[in-house]
């Protein structure tokens, strides 16, 4: 009997010390799963997901308080490829996040900017130029399309537009052919 | 013509040539259109910048357009006559997008310029110097590719063979052919200008063995040439033959690594059309304003090769060429595999232009239902890059694009095989492109998203320094008001000290002797 | 001038999965005559029965899966499958047992699957196995060959009769099936070896011809003509075929040469049962067998050892089926396993 346990605690002893020993010499920095789901989040820091910026939600996806299907501007893609990452089955966008849009770009009217800087506190990247009372641009190869910066604007004069398709960026379509098998 | 041992490539198709009928012809030539379109990205590259500007005069042959990078080339006119405007207009493109060109209105003078001097003799120049002849006179690759040449003269040293690529295997183009019957000595001595820019030690000249006119007419340049450095060899005609790394492998048994290029395994690959403009740009000064076009299918009615200049639209070409027929329903730029449809003959020849075919109905592929997948295997087997197809298709239909590189999906050469083995009729080579395009858009995303990240921390770290800071301000202005209120009760308590000494004595005096004054 | 658009590449791809289909029947039709020669009209009642319930199996699967009718009832693919089940089944079989297999094959081993080109298994030899489990008896009573068995005067069923066996499963009259069915050579060898008899006795029996079973070794003969068609006409590759015999014959090789006493040749094997059947028609079901070359070398090899294999210890006397079935599992880990080595890519 004494035996037993004697063996039983010498047994979870070794056990325990074996465990605290990788827990000091393993020890990994930070949280890697974090940096692995930002990493496939598009850091458009837009918010949609309701959380303040892609970290935040890459922070909340793994502690597994949000799902993977609230990044609109990362689409079928990023959730795609946080299913794998995470090993779980890819779903469809959540509707409440919001709807996947092409990619914008936002476009200052110049001539009817106030130079209020309200628009550029509100962006996330600083890709927004200007000061006070001057005109203010988008500098539109760091404008991540978020669209924080529309609401702040007191005339109005942000717009959200597409990005033009030139020879470089173009894409050959999806086959659009459907499988005899799908067709009825 | 010597016949070494030669090596086969994996897979491929025997096609039929469909090139009789436009190579009964010589090499025909056509009026200066009254306009010219010249697109400022001909070549693959940064687009060239314009250094004309709309109403300057320029003459036929003057530089236009200047290359922006190092992978670029120039453009130049190609008639005289006046620069109208500099816009976009739709090029020739699978994507039918419009790009910036610059729009000439001719003059029907024809007015040379003559910026480049013409040389009998190279054998003084160094390669360098060679090399900057060809990039002034915007020479790019014209089997189809239009790699700029000038980039590719500068792809290392100790290269042991050069190879130049007569071996036109995709249906209907036949304008190297031609080319090679009427011009071989142009050919050849771009040939040796080339093995002089490089010090190449021996040129092998690949021909398909189901060109004899031409492989005659070159194997008597040779003999007239008289170089032992240069050699012909004939070489079984299987699509694609002409693929670079098809070739070599033909000729030499040895395999391009993957995302390398020929000269890491000592071989440099040119078109012959490649070389012949090589020989212009060096013997003439003579800049790269005209090539061969193949003008084919039964939608034209004289089927023939044009030395057309650059700029001028497909309309006039087949119009030289006998105009439509009845028949005309598809516009192709290219060979019927690899090459593109076009929605408009208003577009113009390019530099990369090889071929034009104006197909019937019944000459191309109808439209038929696409069927599961039966897992024939044929894509494989005829693959020339040893790719699984249908793997590939299988993750690209289903948007499950990672792991696509572990298939090499970036070895795929384009080149339609496939497509044409699959008895399911699948669209394999366009799933490929597609494919292809998303995973380079995502990782330009990728690039895009990393910056933002940045971008944002950046922010991020900022605004902590700023409110940081503020913070430490307040508390400053806070301790040198504590201060402050401090300096104050001691002022204060010093005023009062005063105060109670003035009293004190005030007091004092009271009751003490009487002062001065009483 | 405006233009359609239209695909690239241009060039009409030289086959279609109905010109496939049809050639692989156009190619069992000499095997199909040796088989009326030898067994009687029976296996044409069978491929009818086969063909209609499998097609109207197909369509009503299509229907209820909401997919074109059309492209796929016109593919021949399950057309292929009923042809493939009625060859393996005997000539004298009731139309119910045939429809059974057929409807098997088309609905559970195919459509539930997503239909052509994504079931793992070869559906007539899903077919096939459940009613060889389900009806042992039926399906292993075979007419004797008519084929001159000497001391055995076989009787046959004409075409009517034959007929009205397929429709009623009742014998004419006076006919019992002692009279009219003996075991087929690979049974017999087997029966007649586990009762101590040498190879060589047995093979002096009436039953057997100059490499195989007498009758069997032609049907296996024209099976094996039909077979080259399809490599001729590129509709199969070498490999399945040539790893297929090569699987079976190496092995029965060696046994014969060790042990000559207890196992038959390689000849014998090769033209006895379904062999040959399996090398160029049943193996070569490019849906189930393995894609890349060298996967196909291992896949046919791999069915030929596992005929072998049943054949010597196993506890059917022909074990096609089986073999194949079991080596369609493995195909998954064969082709993750023989990738063939891309170009510029160290192998």
């Amino acid at each position: 009997m004494i035996a037993a346990v004697a063996v039983i605690a010498g047994i979870a002893l070794l056990f325990g010390l074996a465990l605290g020993f990788a827990a000091v010499r393993f020890r990994t920095e930070g949280d890697p799963v974090v940096d692995r789901i930002d990493a496939l989040l598009p850091q458009t820091q837009c918010g949609q997901c309701s959380f303040a910026g892609c970290r935040p939600y890459a922070e909340a996806i793994a502690a597994g308080t949000a799902d993977i299907n609230r990044c609109p501007p990362g689409g079928e893609a990023t959730i795609r490829a946080l299913a794998d990452l995470l090993e779980r089955d890819p779903k469809p966008l959540d509707p409440e996040s919001g709807e996947i849009k092409p990619r914008t770009v936002a476009v200052i009217d110049e001539p009817l900017c106030i130079g209020c800087t309200l628009c550029i506190q509100a962006c996330p990247v600083d890709a927004i130029l200007g000061a006070g009372k001057q005109m203010h641009t988008v500098i539109a190869s760091e404008c991540t399309g978020c669209e924080l910066c529309v609401a702040p604007c007191p005339v109005d004069c942000i717009a959200m537009v597409e990005e033009p398709v030139t020879l470089k960026t173009w894409k050959w379509p999806r086959p659009a052919e459907p499988l005899a098998a799908e067709r009825r | 013509m010597k016949q070494p041992g030669l090596w086969r490539f994996h897979g491929g198709l025997k096609l039929d040539a469909r090139t009789a009928r436009a190579t009964g012809d010589q090499i025909g030539t056509i009026p200066v259109p009254p306009q010219l379109v010249l697109p400022l990205s001909q070549h693959v590259g940064q687009p060239a910048e314009p250094i004309v500007v709309p109403g300057e005069r320029v003459l036929c042959g003057q530089p236009i357009a200047r290359p922006s990078g190092y992978v670029g080339a120039k453009v130049h006119a190609s008639s005289s006559g006046t620069v109208v405007e500099i816009a976009n207009h739709p090029v020739p493109h699978p994507s039918g997008l419009a790009a910036p060109c610059i729009v000439i209105e001719t003059d029907g003078l024809d007015e040379r310029w003559t910026g480049y001097e013409p040389l009998s003799d190279y054998a003084a120049l160094t390669g360098p110097e060679l090399r900057a002849r060809v990039r002034a006179a915007g020479v790019v690759g014209l089997g189809g590719a239009a790699f700029p040449t000038a980039v590719k003269l500068g792809a290392g040293s100790g290269l042991k063979l050069l190879i130049l690529n007569g071996a036109e295997c995709e249906p209907y183009i036949c304008c190297d052919e031609l080319l090679l019957r009427e011009r071989a000595a142009e050919v050849l001595a771009g040939a040796q200008i080339l093995l002089q820019a490089l010090a190449i030690p021996r040129c092998v000249i690949a021909i398909e063995n189901d060109k004899p006119l031409a492989l005659e007419a070159l194997e008597l340049a040779i003999a007239r040439a008289a170089d032992p450095r240069l050699e012909v060899v004939s070489v079984p005609a299987v699509y694609p033959e002409g693929g670079e790394r098809q070739l070599i492998k033909v000729l030499t048994g040895e395999e391009v690594p993957a995302r390398g290029l020929p000269p890491d395994i000592g071989y440099l690959c040119h078109n012959v059309g490649t070389a012949a403009a090589v020989a212009r740009a060096v013997l003439q000064g003579e800049p790269l304003i005209s090539r061969i076009v193949t003008v084919t299918g039964d939608g034209v009615a004289g089927p023939r090769n044009v030395d057309v200049r650059l700029g001028t639209p497909i309309s006039a070409l087949v119009q030289a060429c006998g105009g439509y027929t009845g028949e005309a329903a598809h516009l192709l730029m290219g060979g019927a595999m690899m090459g593109f449809p076009l929605a408009d003959d208003s577009l113009p020849v390019i530099k990369g232009t090889n071929c034009i075919v104006v197909a019937s109905r019944e000459e191309i592929r109808p439209r038929a239902p696409v069927m599961p997948c039966i897992r024939c295997g044929e894509c494989a087997e005829v693959c020339p890059a040893q790719l699984l197809p249908q793997q590939l298709y299988w993750h690209a239909r289903s948007d499950d694009l990672e792991p696509l590189d572990d298939y090499h999906l970036f070895d795929c050469i384009e080149c339609g095989c496939c497509d044409l083995a699959c008895p399911s009729q699948i669209p394999l080579t366009q799933y490929f492109r597609y494919a292809k395009t998303e995973l380079w858009a995502r990782q330009h995303d990728r690039v895009r998203s990393d910056l933002a990240r940045e971008r944002f921390e950046a922010r991020r770290d900022r605004l902590e320094a700023e409110q940081a800071a503020r913070k430490q301000r307040l508390e400053e202005k806070a301790r040198a008001a504590d201060e402050a209120r401090g300096d104050e009760q001691a002022r204060k308590a010093m005023i009062d000290a005063a105060l109670e000494r003035v009293q004190a004595r005030r007091d004092a005096g009271a009751s003490g002797p009487p002062g001065k004054d009483e | 001038m405006r233009f359609e658009l239209t695909r690239p590449p241009h060039l009409r791809p030289a086959r279609s999965v109905t010109r496939v289909m049809g050639e692989v029947l156009l190619a069992l039709v000499p095997a199909t005559i040796a088989w009326v020669w030898f067994f009687g009209p029976g296996i044409l009642y069978n491929m009818a029965v086969a063909t209609l319930v499998a097609v109207a199996c197909e369509a009503g699967a299509l229907r209820l899966r909401d997919r074109a009718l059309h492209p796929h009832l016109a593919d021949l693919s399950a057309v292929v499958t009923a042809v493939l089940l009625a060859f393996c089944l005997p000539p004298l079989t009731p139309w119910w047992i045939t429809a059974t297999g057929a409807a098997f094959a088309i609905l559970f081993a195919k459509q539930l699957y997503g239909g052509l080109g994504y079931n793992p298994f070869n559906p007539a030899m899903a077919g096939y196995v459940v009613l060889l489990i389900s009806f042992p008896e039926q399906l292993t009573r075979w007419p004797w060959p008519q084929a001159g068995l000497g001391e055995i005067t076989p009787v046959a069923l004409g075409a009517w009769e034959t007929l009205r066996f397929t429709l009623t499963g009742a014998l004419p009259a006076g006919v019992s099936w002692d009279a009219l069915s003996g075991a087929t050579p690979l049974d017999d060898l087997r029966t007649r070896l586990s009762l101590a008899a040498t190879v060589e006795q047995v093979r002096a029996g009436p039953l057997y011809g100059l490499v195989g079973g007498r009758g069997w070794e032609w049907i296996a003969l024209w099976t094996g003509v039909g077979g080259l068609y399809l490599l001729w006409r590129r509709v199969i590759r070498w490999q399945i075929p040539l790893a297929v015999i090569a699987g079976l014959c190496l092995p029965a090789t060696l046994a014969w040469l060790l042990a000559p006493a207890t196992f038959p040749p390689p000849t014998f094997h090769l033209f006895s049962g379904a062999a040959l059947l399996c090398a160029f028609f049943i193996a070569t079901d490019p849906v189930s067998a393995a894609t890349s070359p060298a996967g196909r070398l291992v896949y046919g090899f791999g069915i030929g050892a596992l005929i072998f294999i049943i054949r010597s210890w196993g506890g059917y006397p022909d074990g096609v089926a089986f073999a194949v079935l079991l080596l369609n599992m493995a195909v998954p880990a064969i082709d993750h396993f023989t990738r063939p080595r891309t170009y510029g890519h160290a192998g």
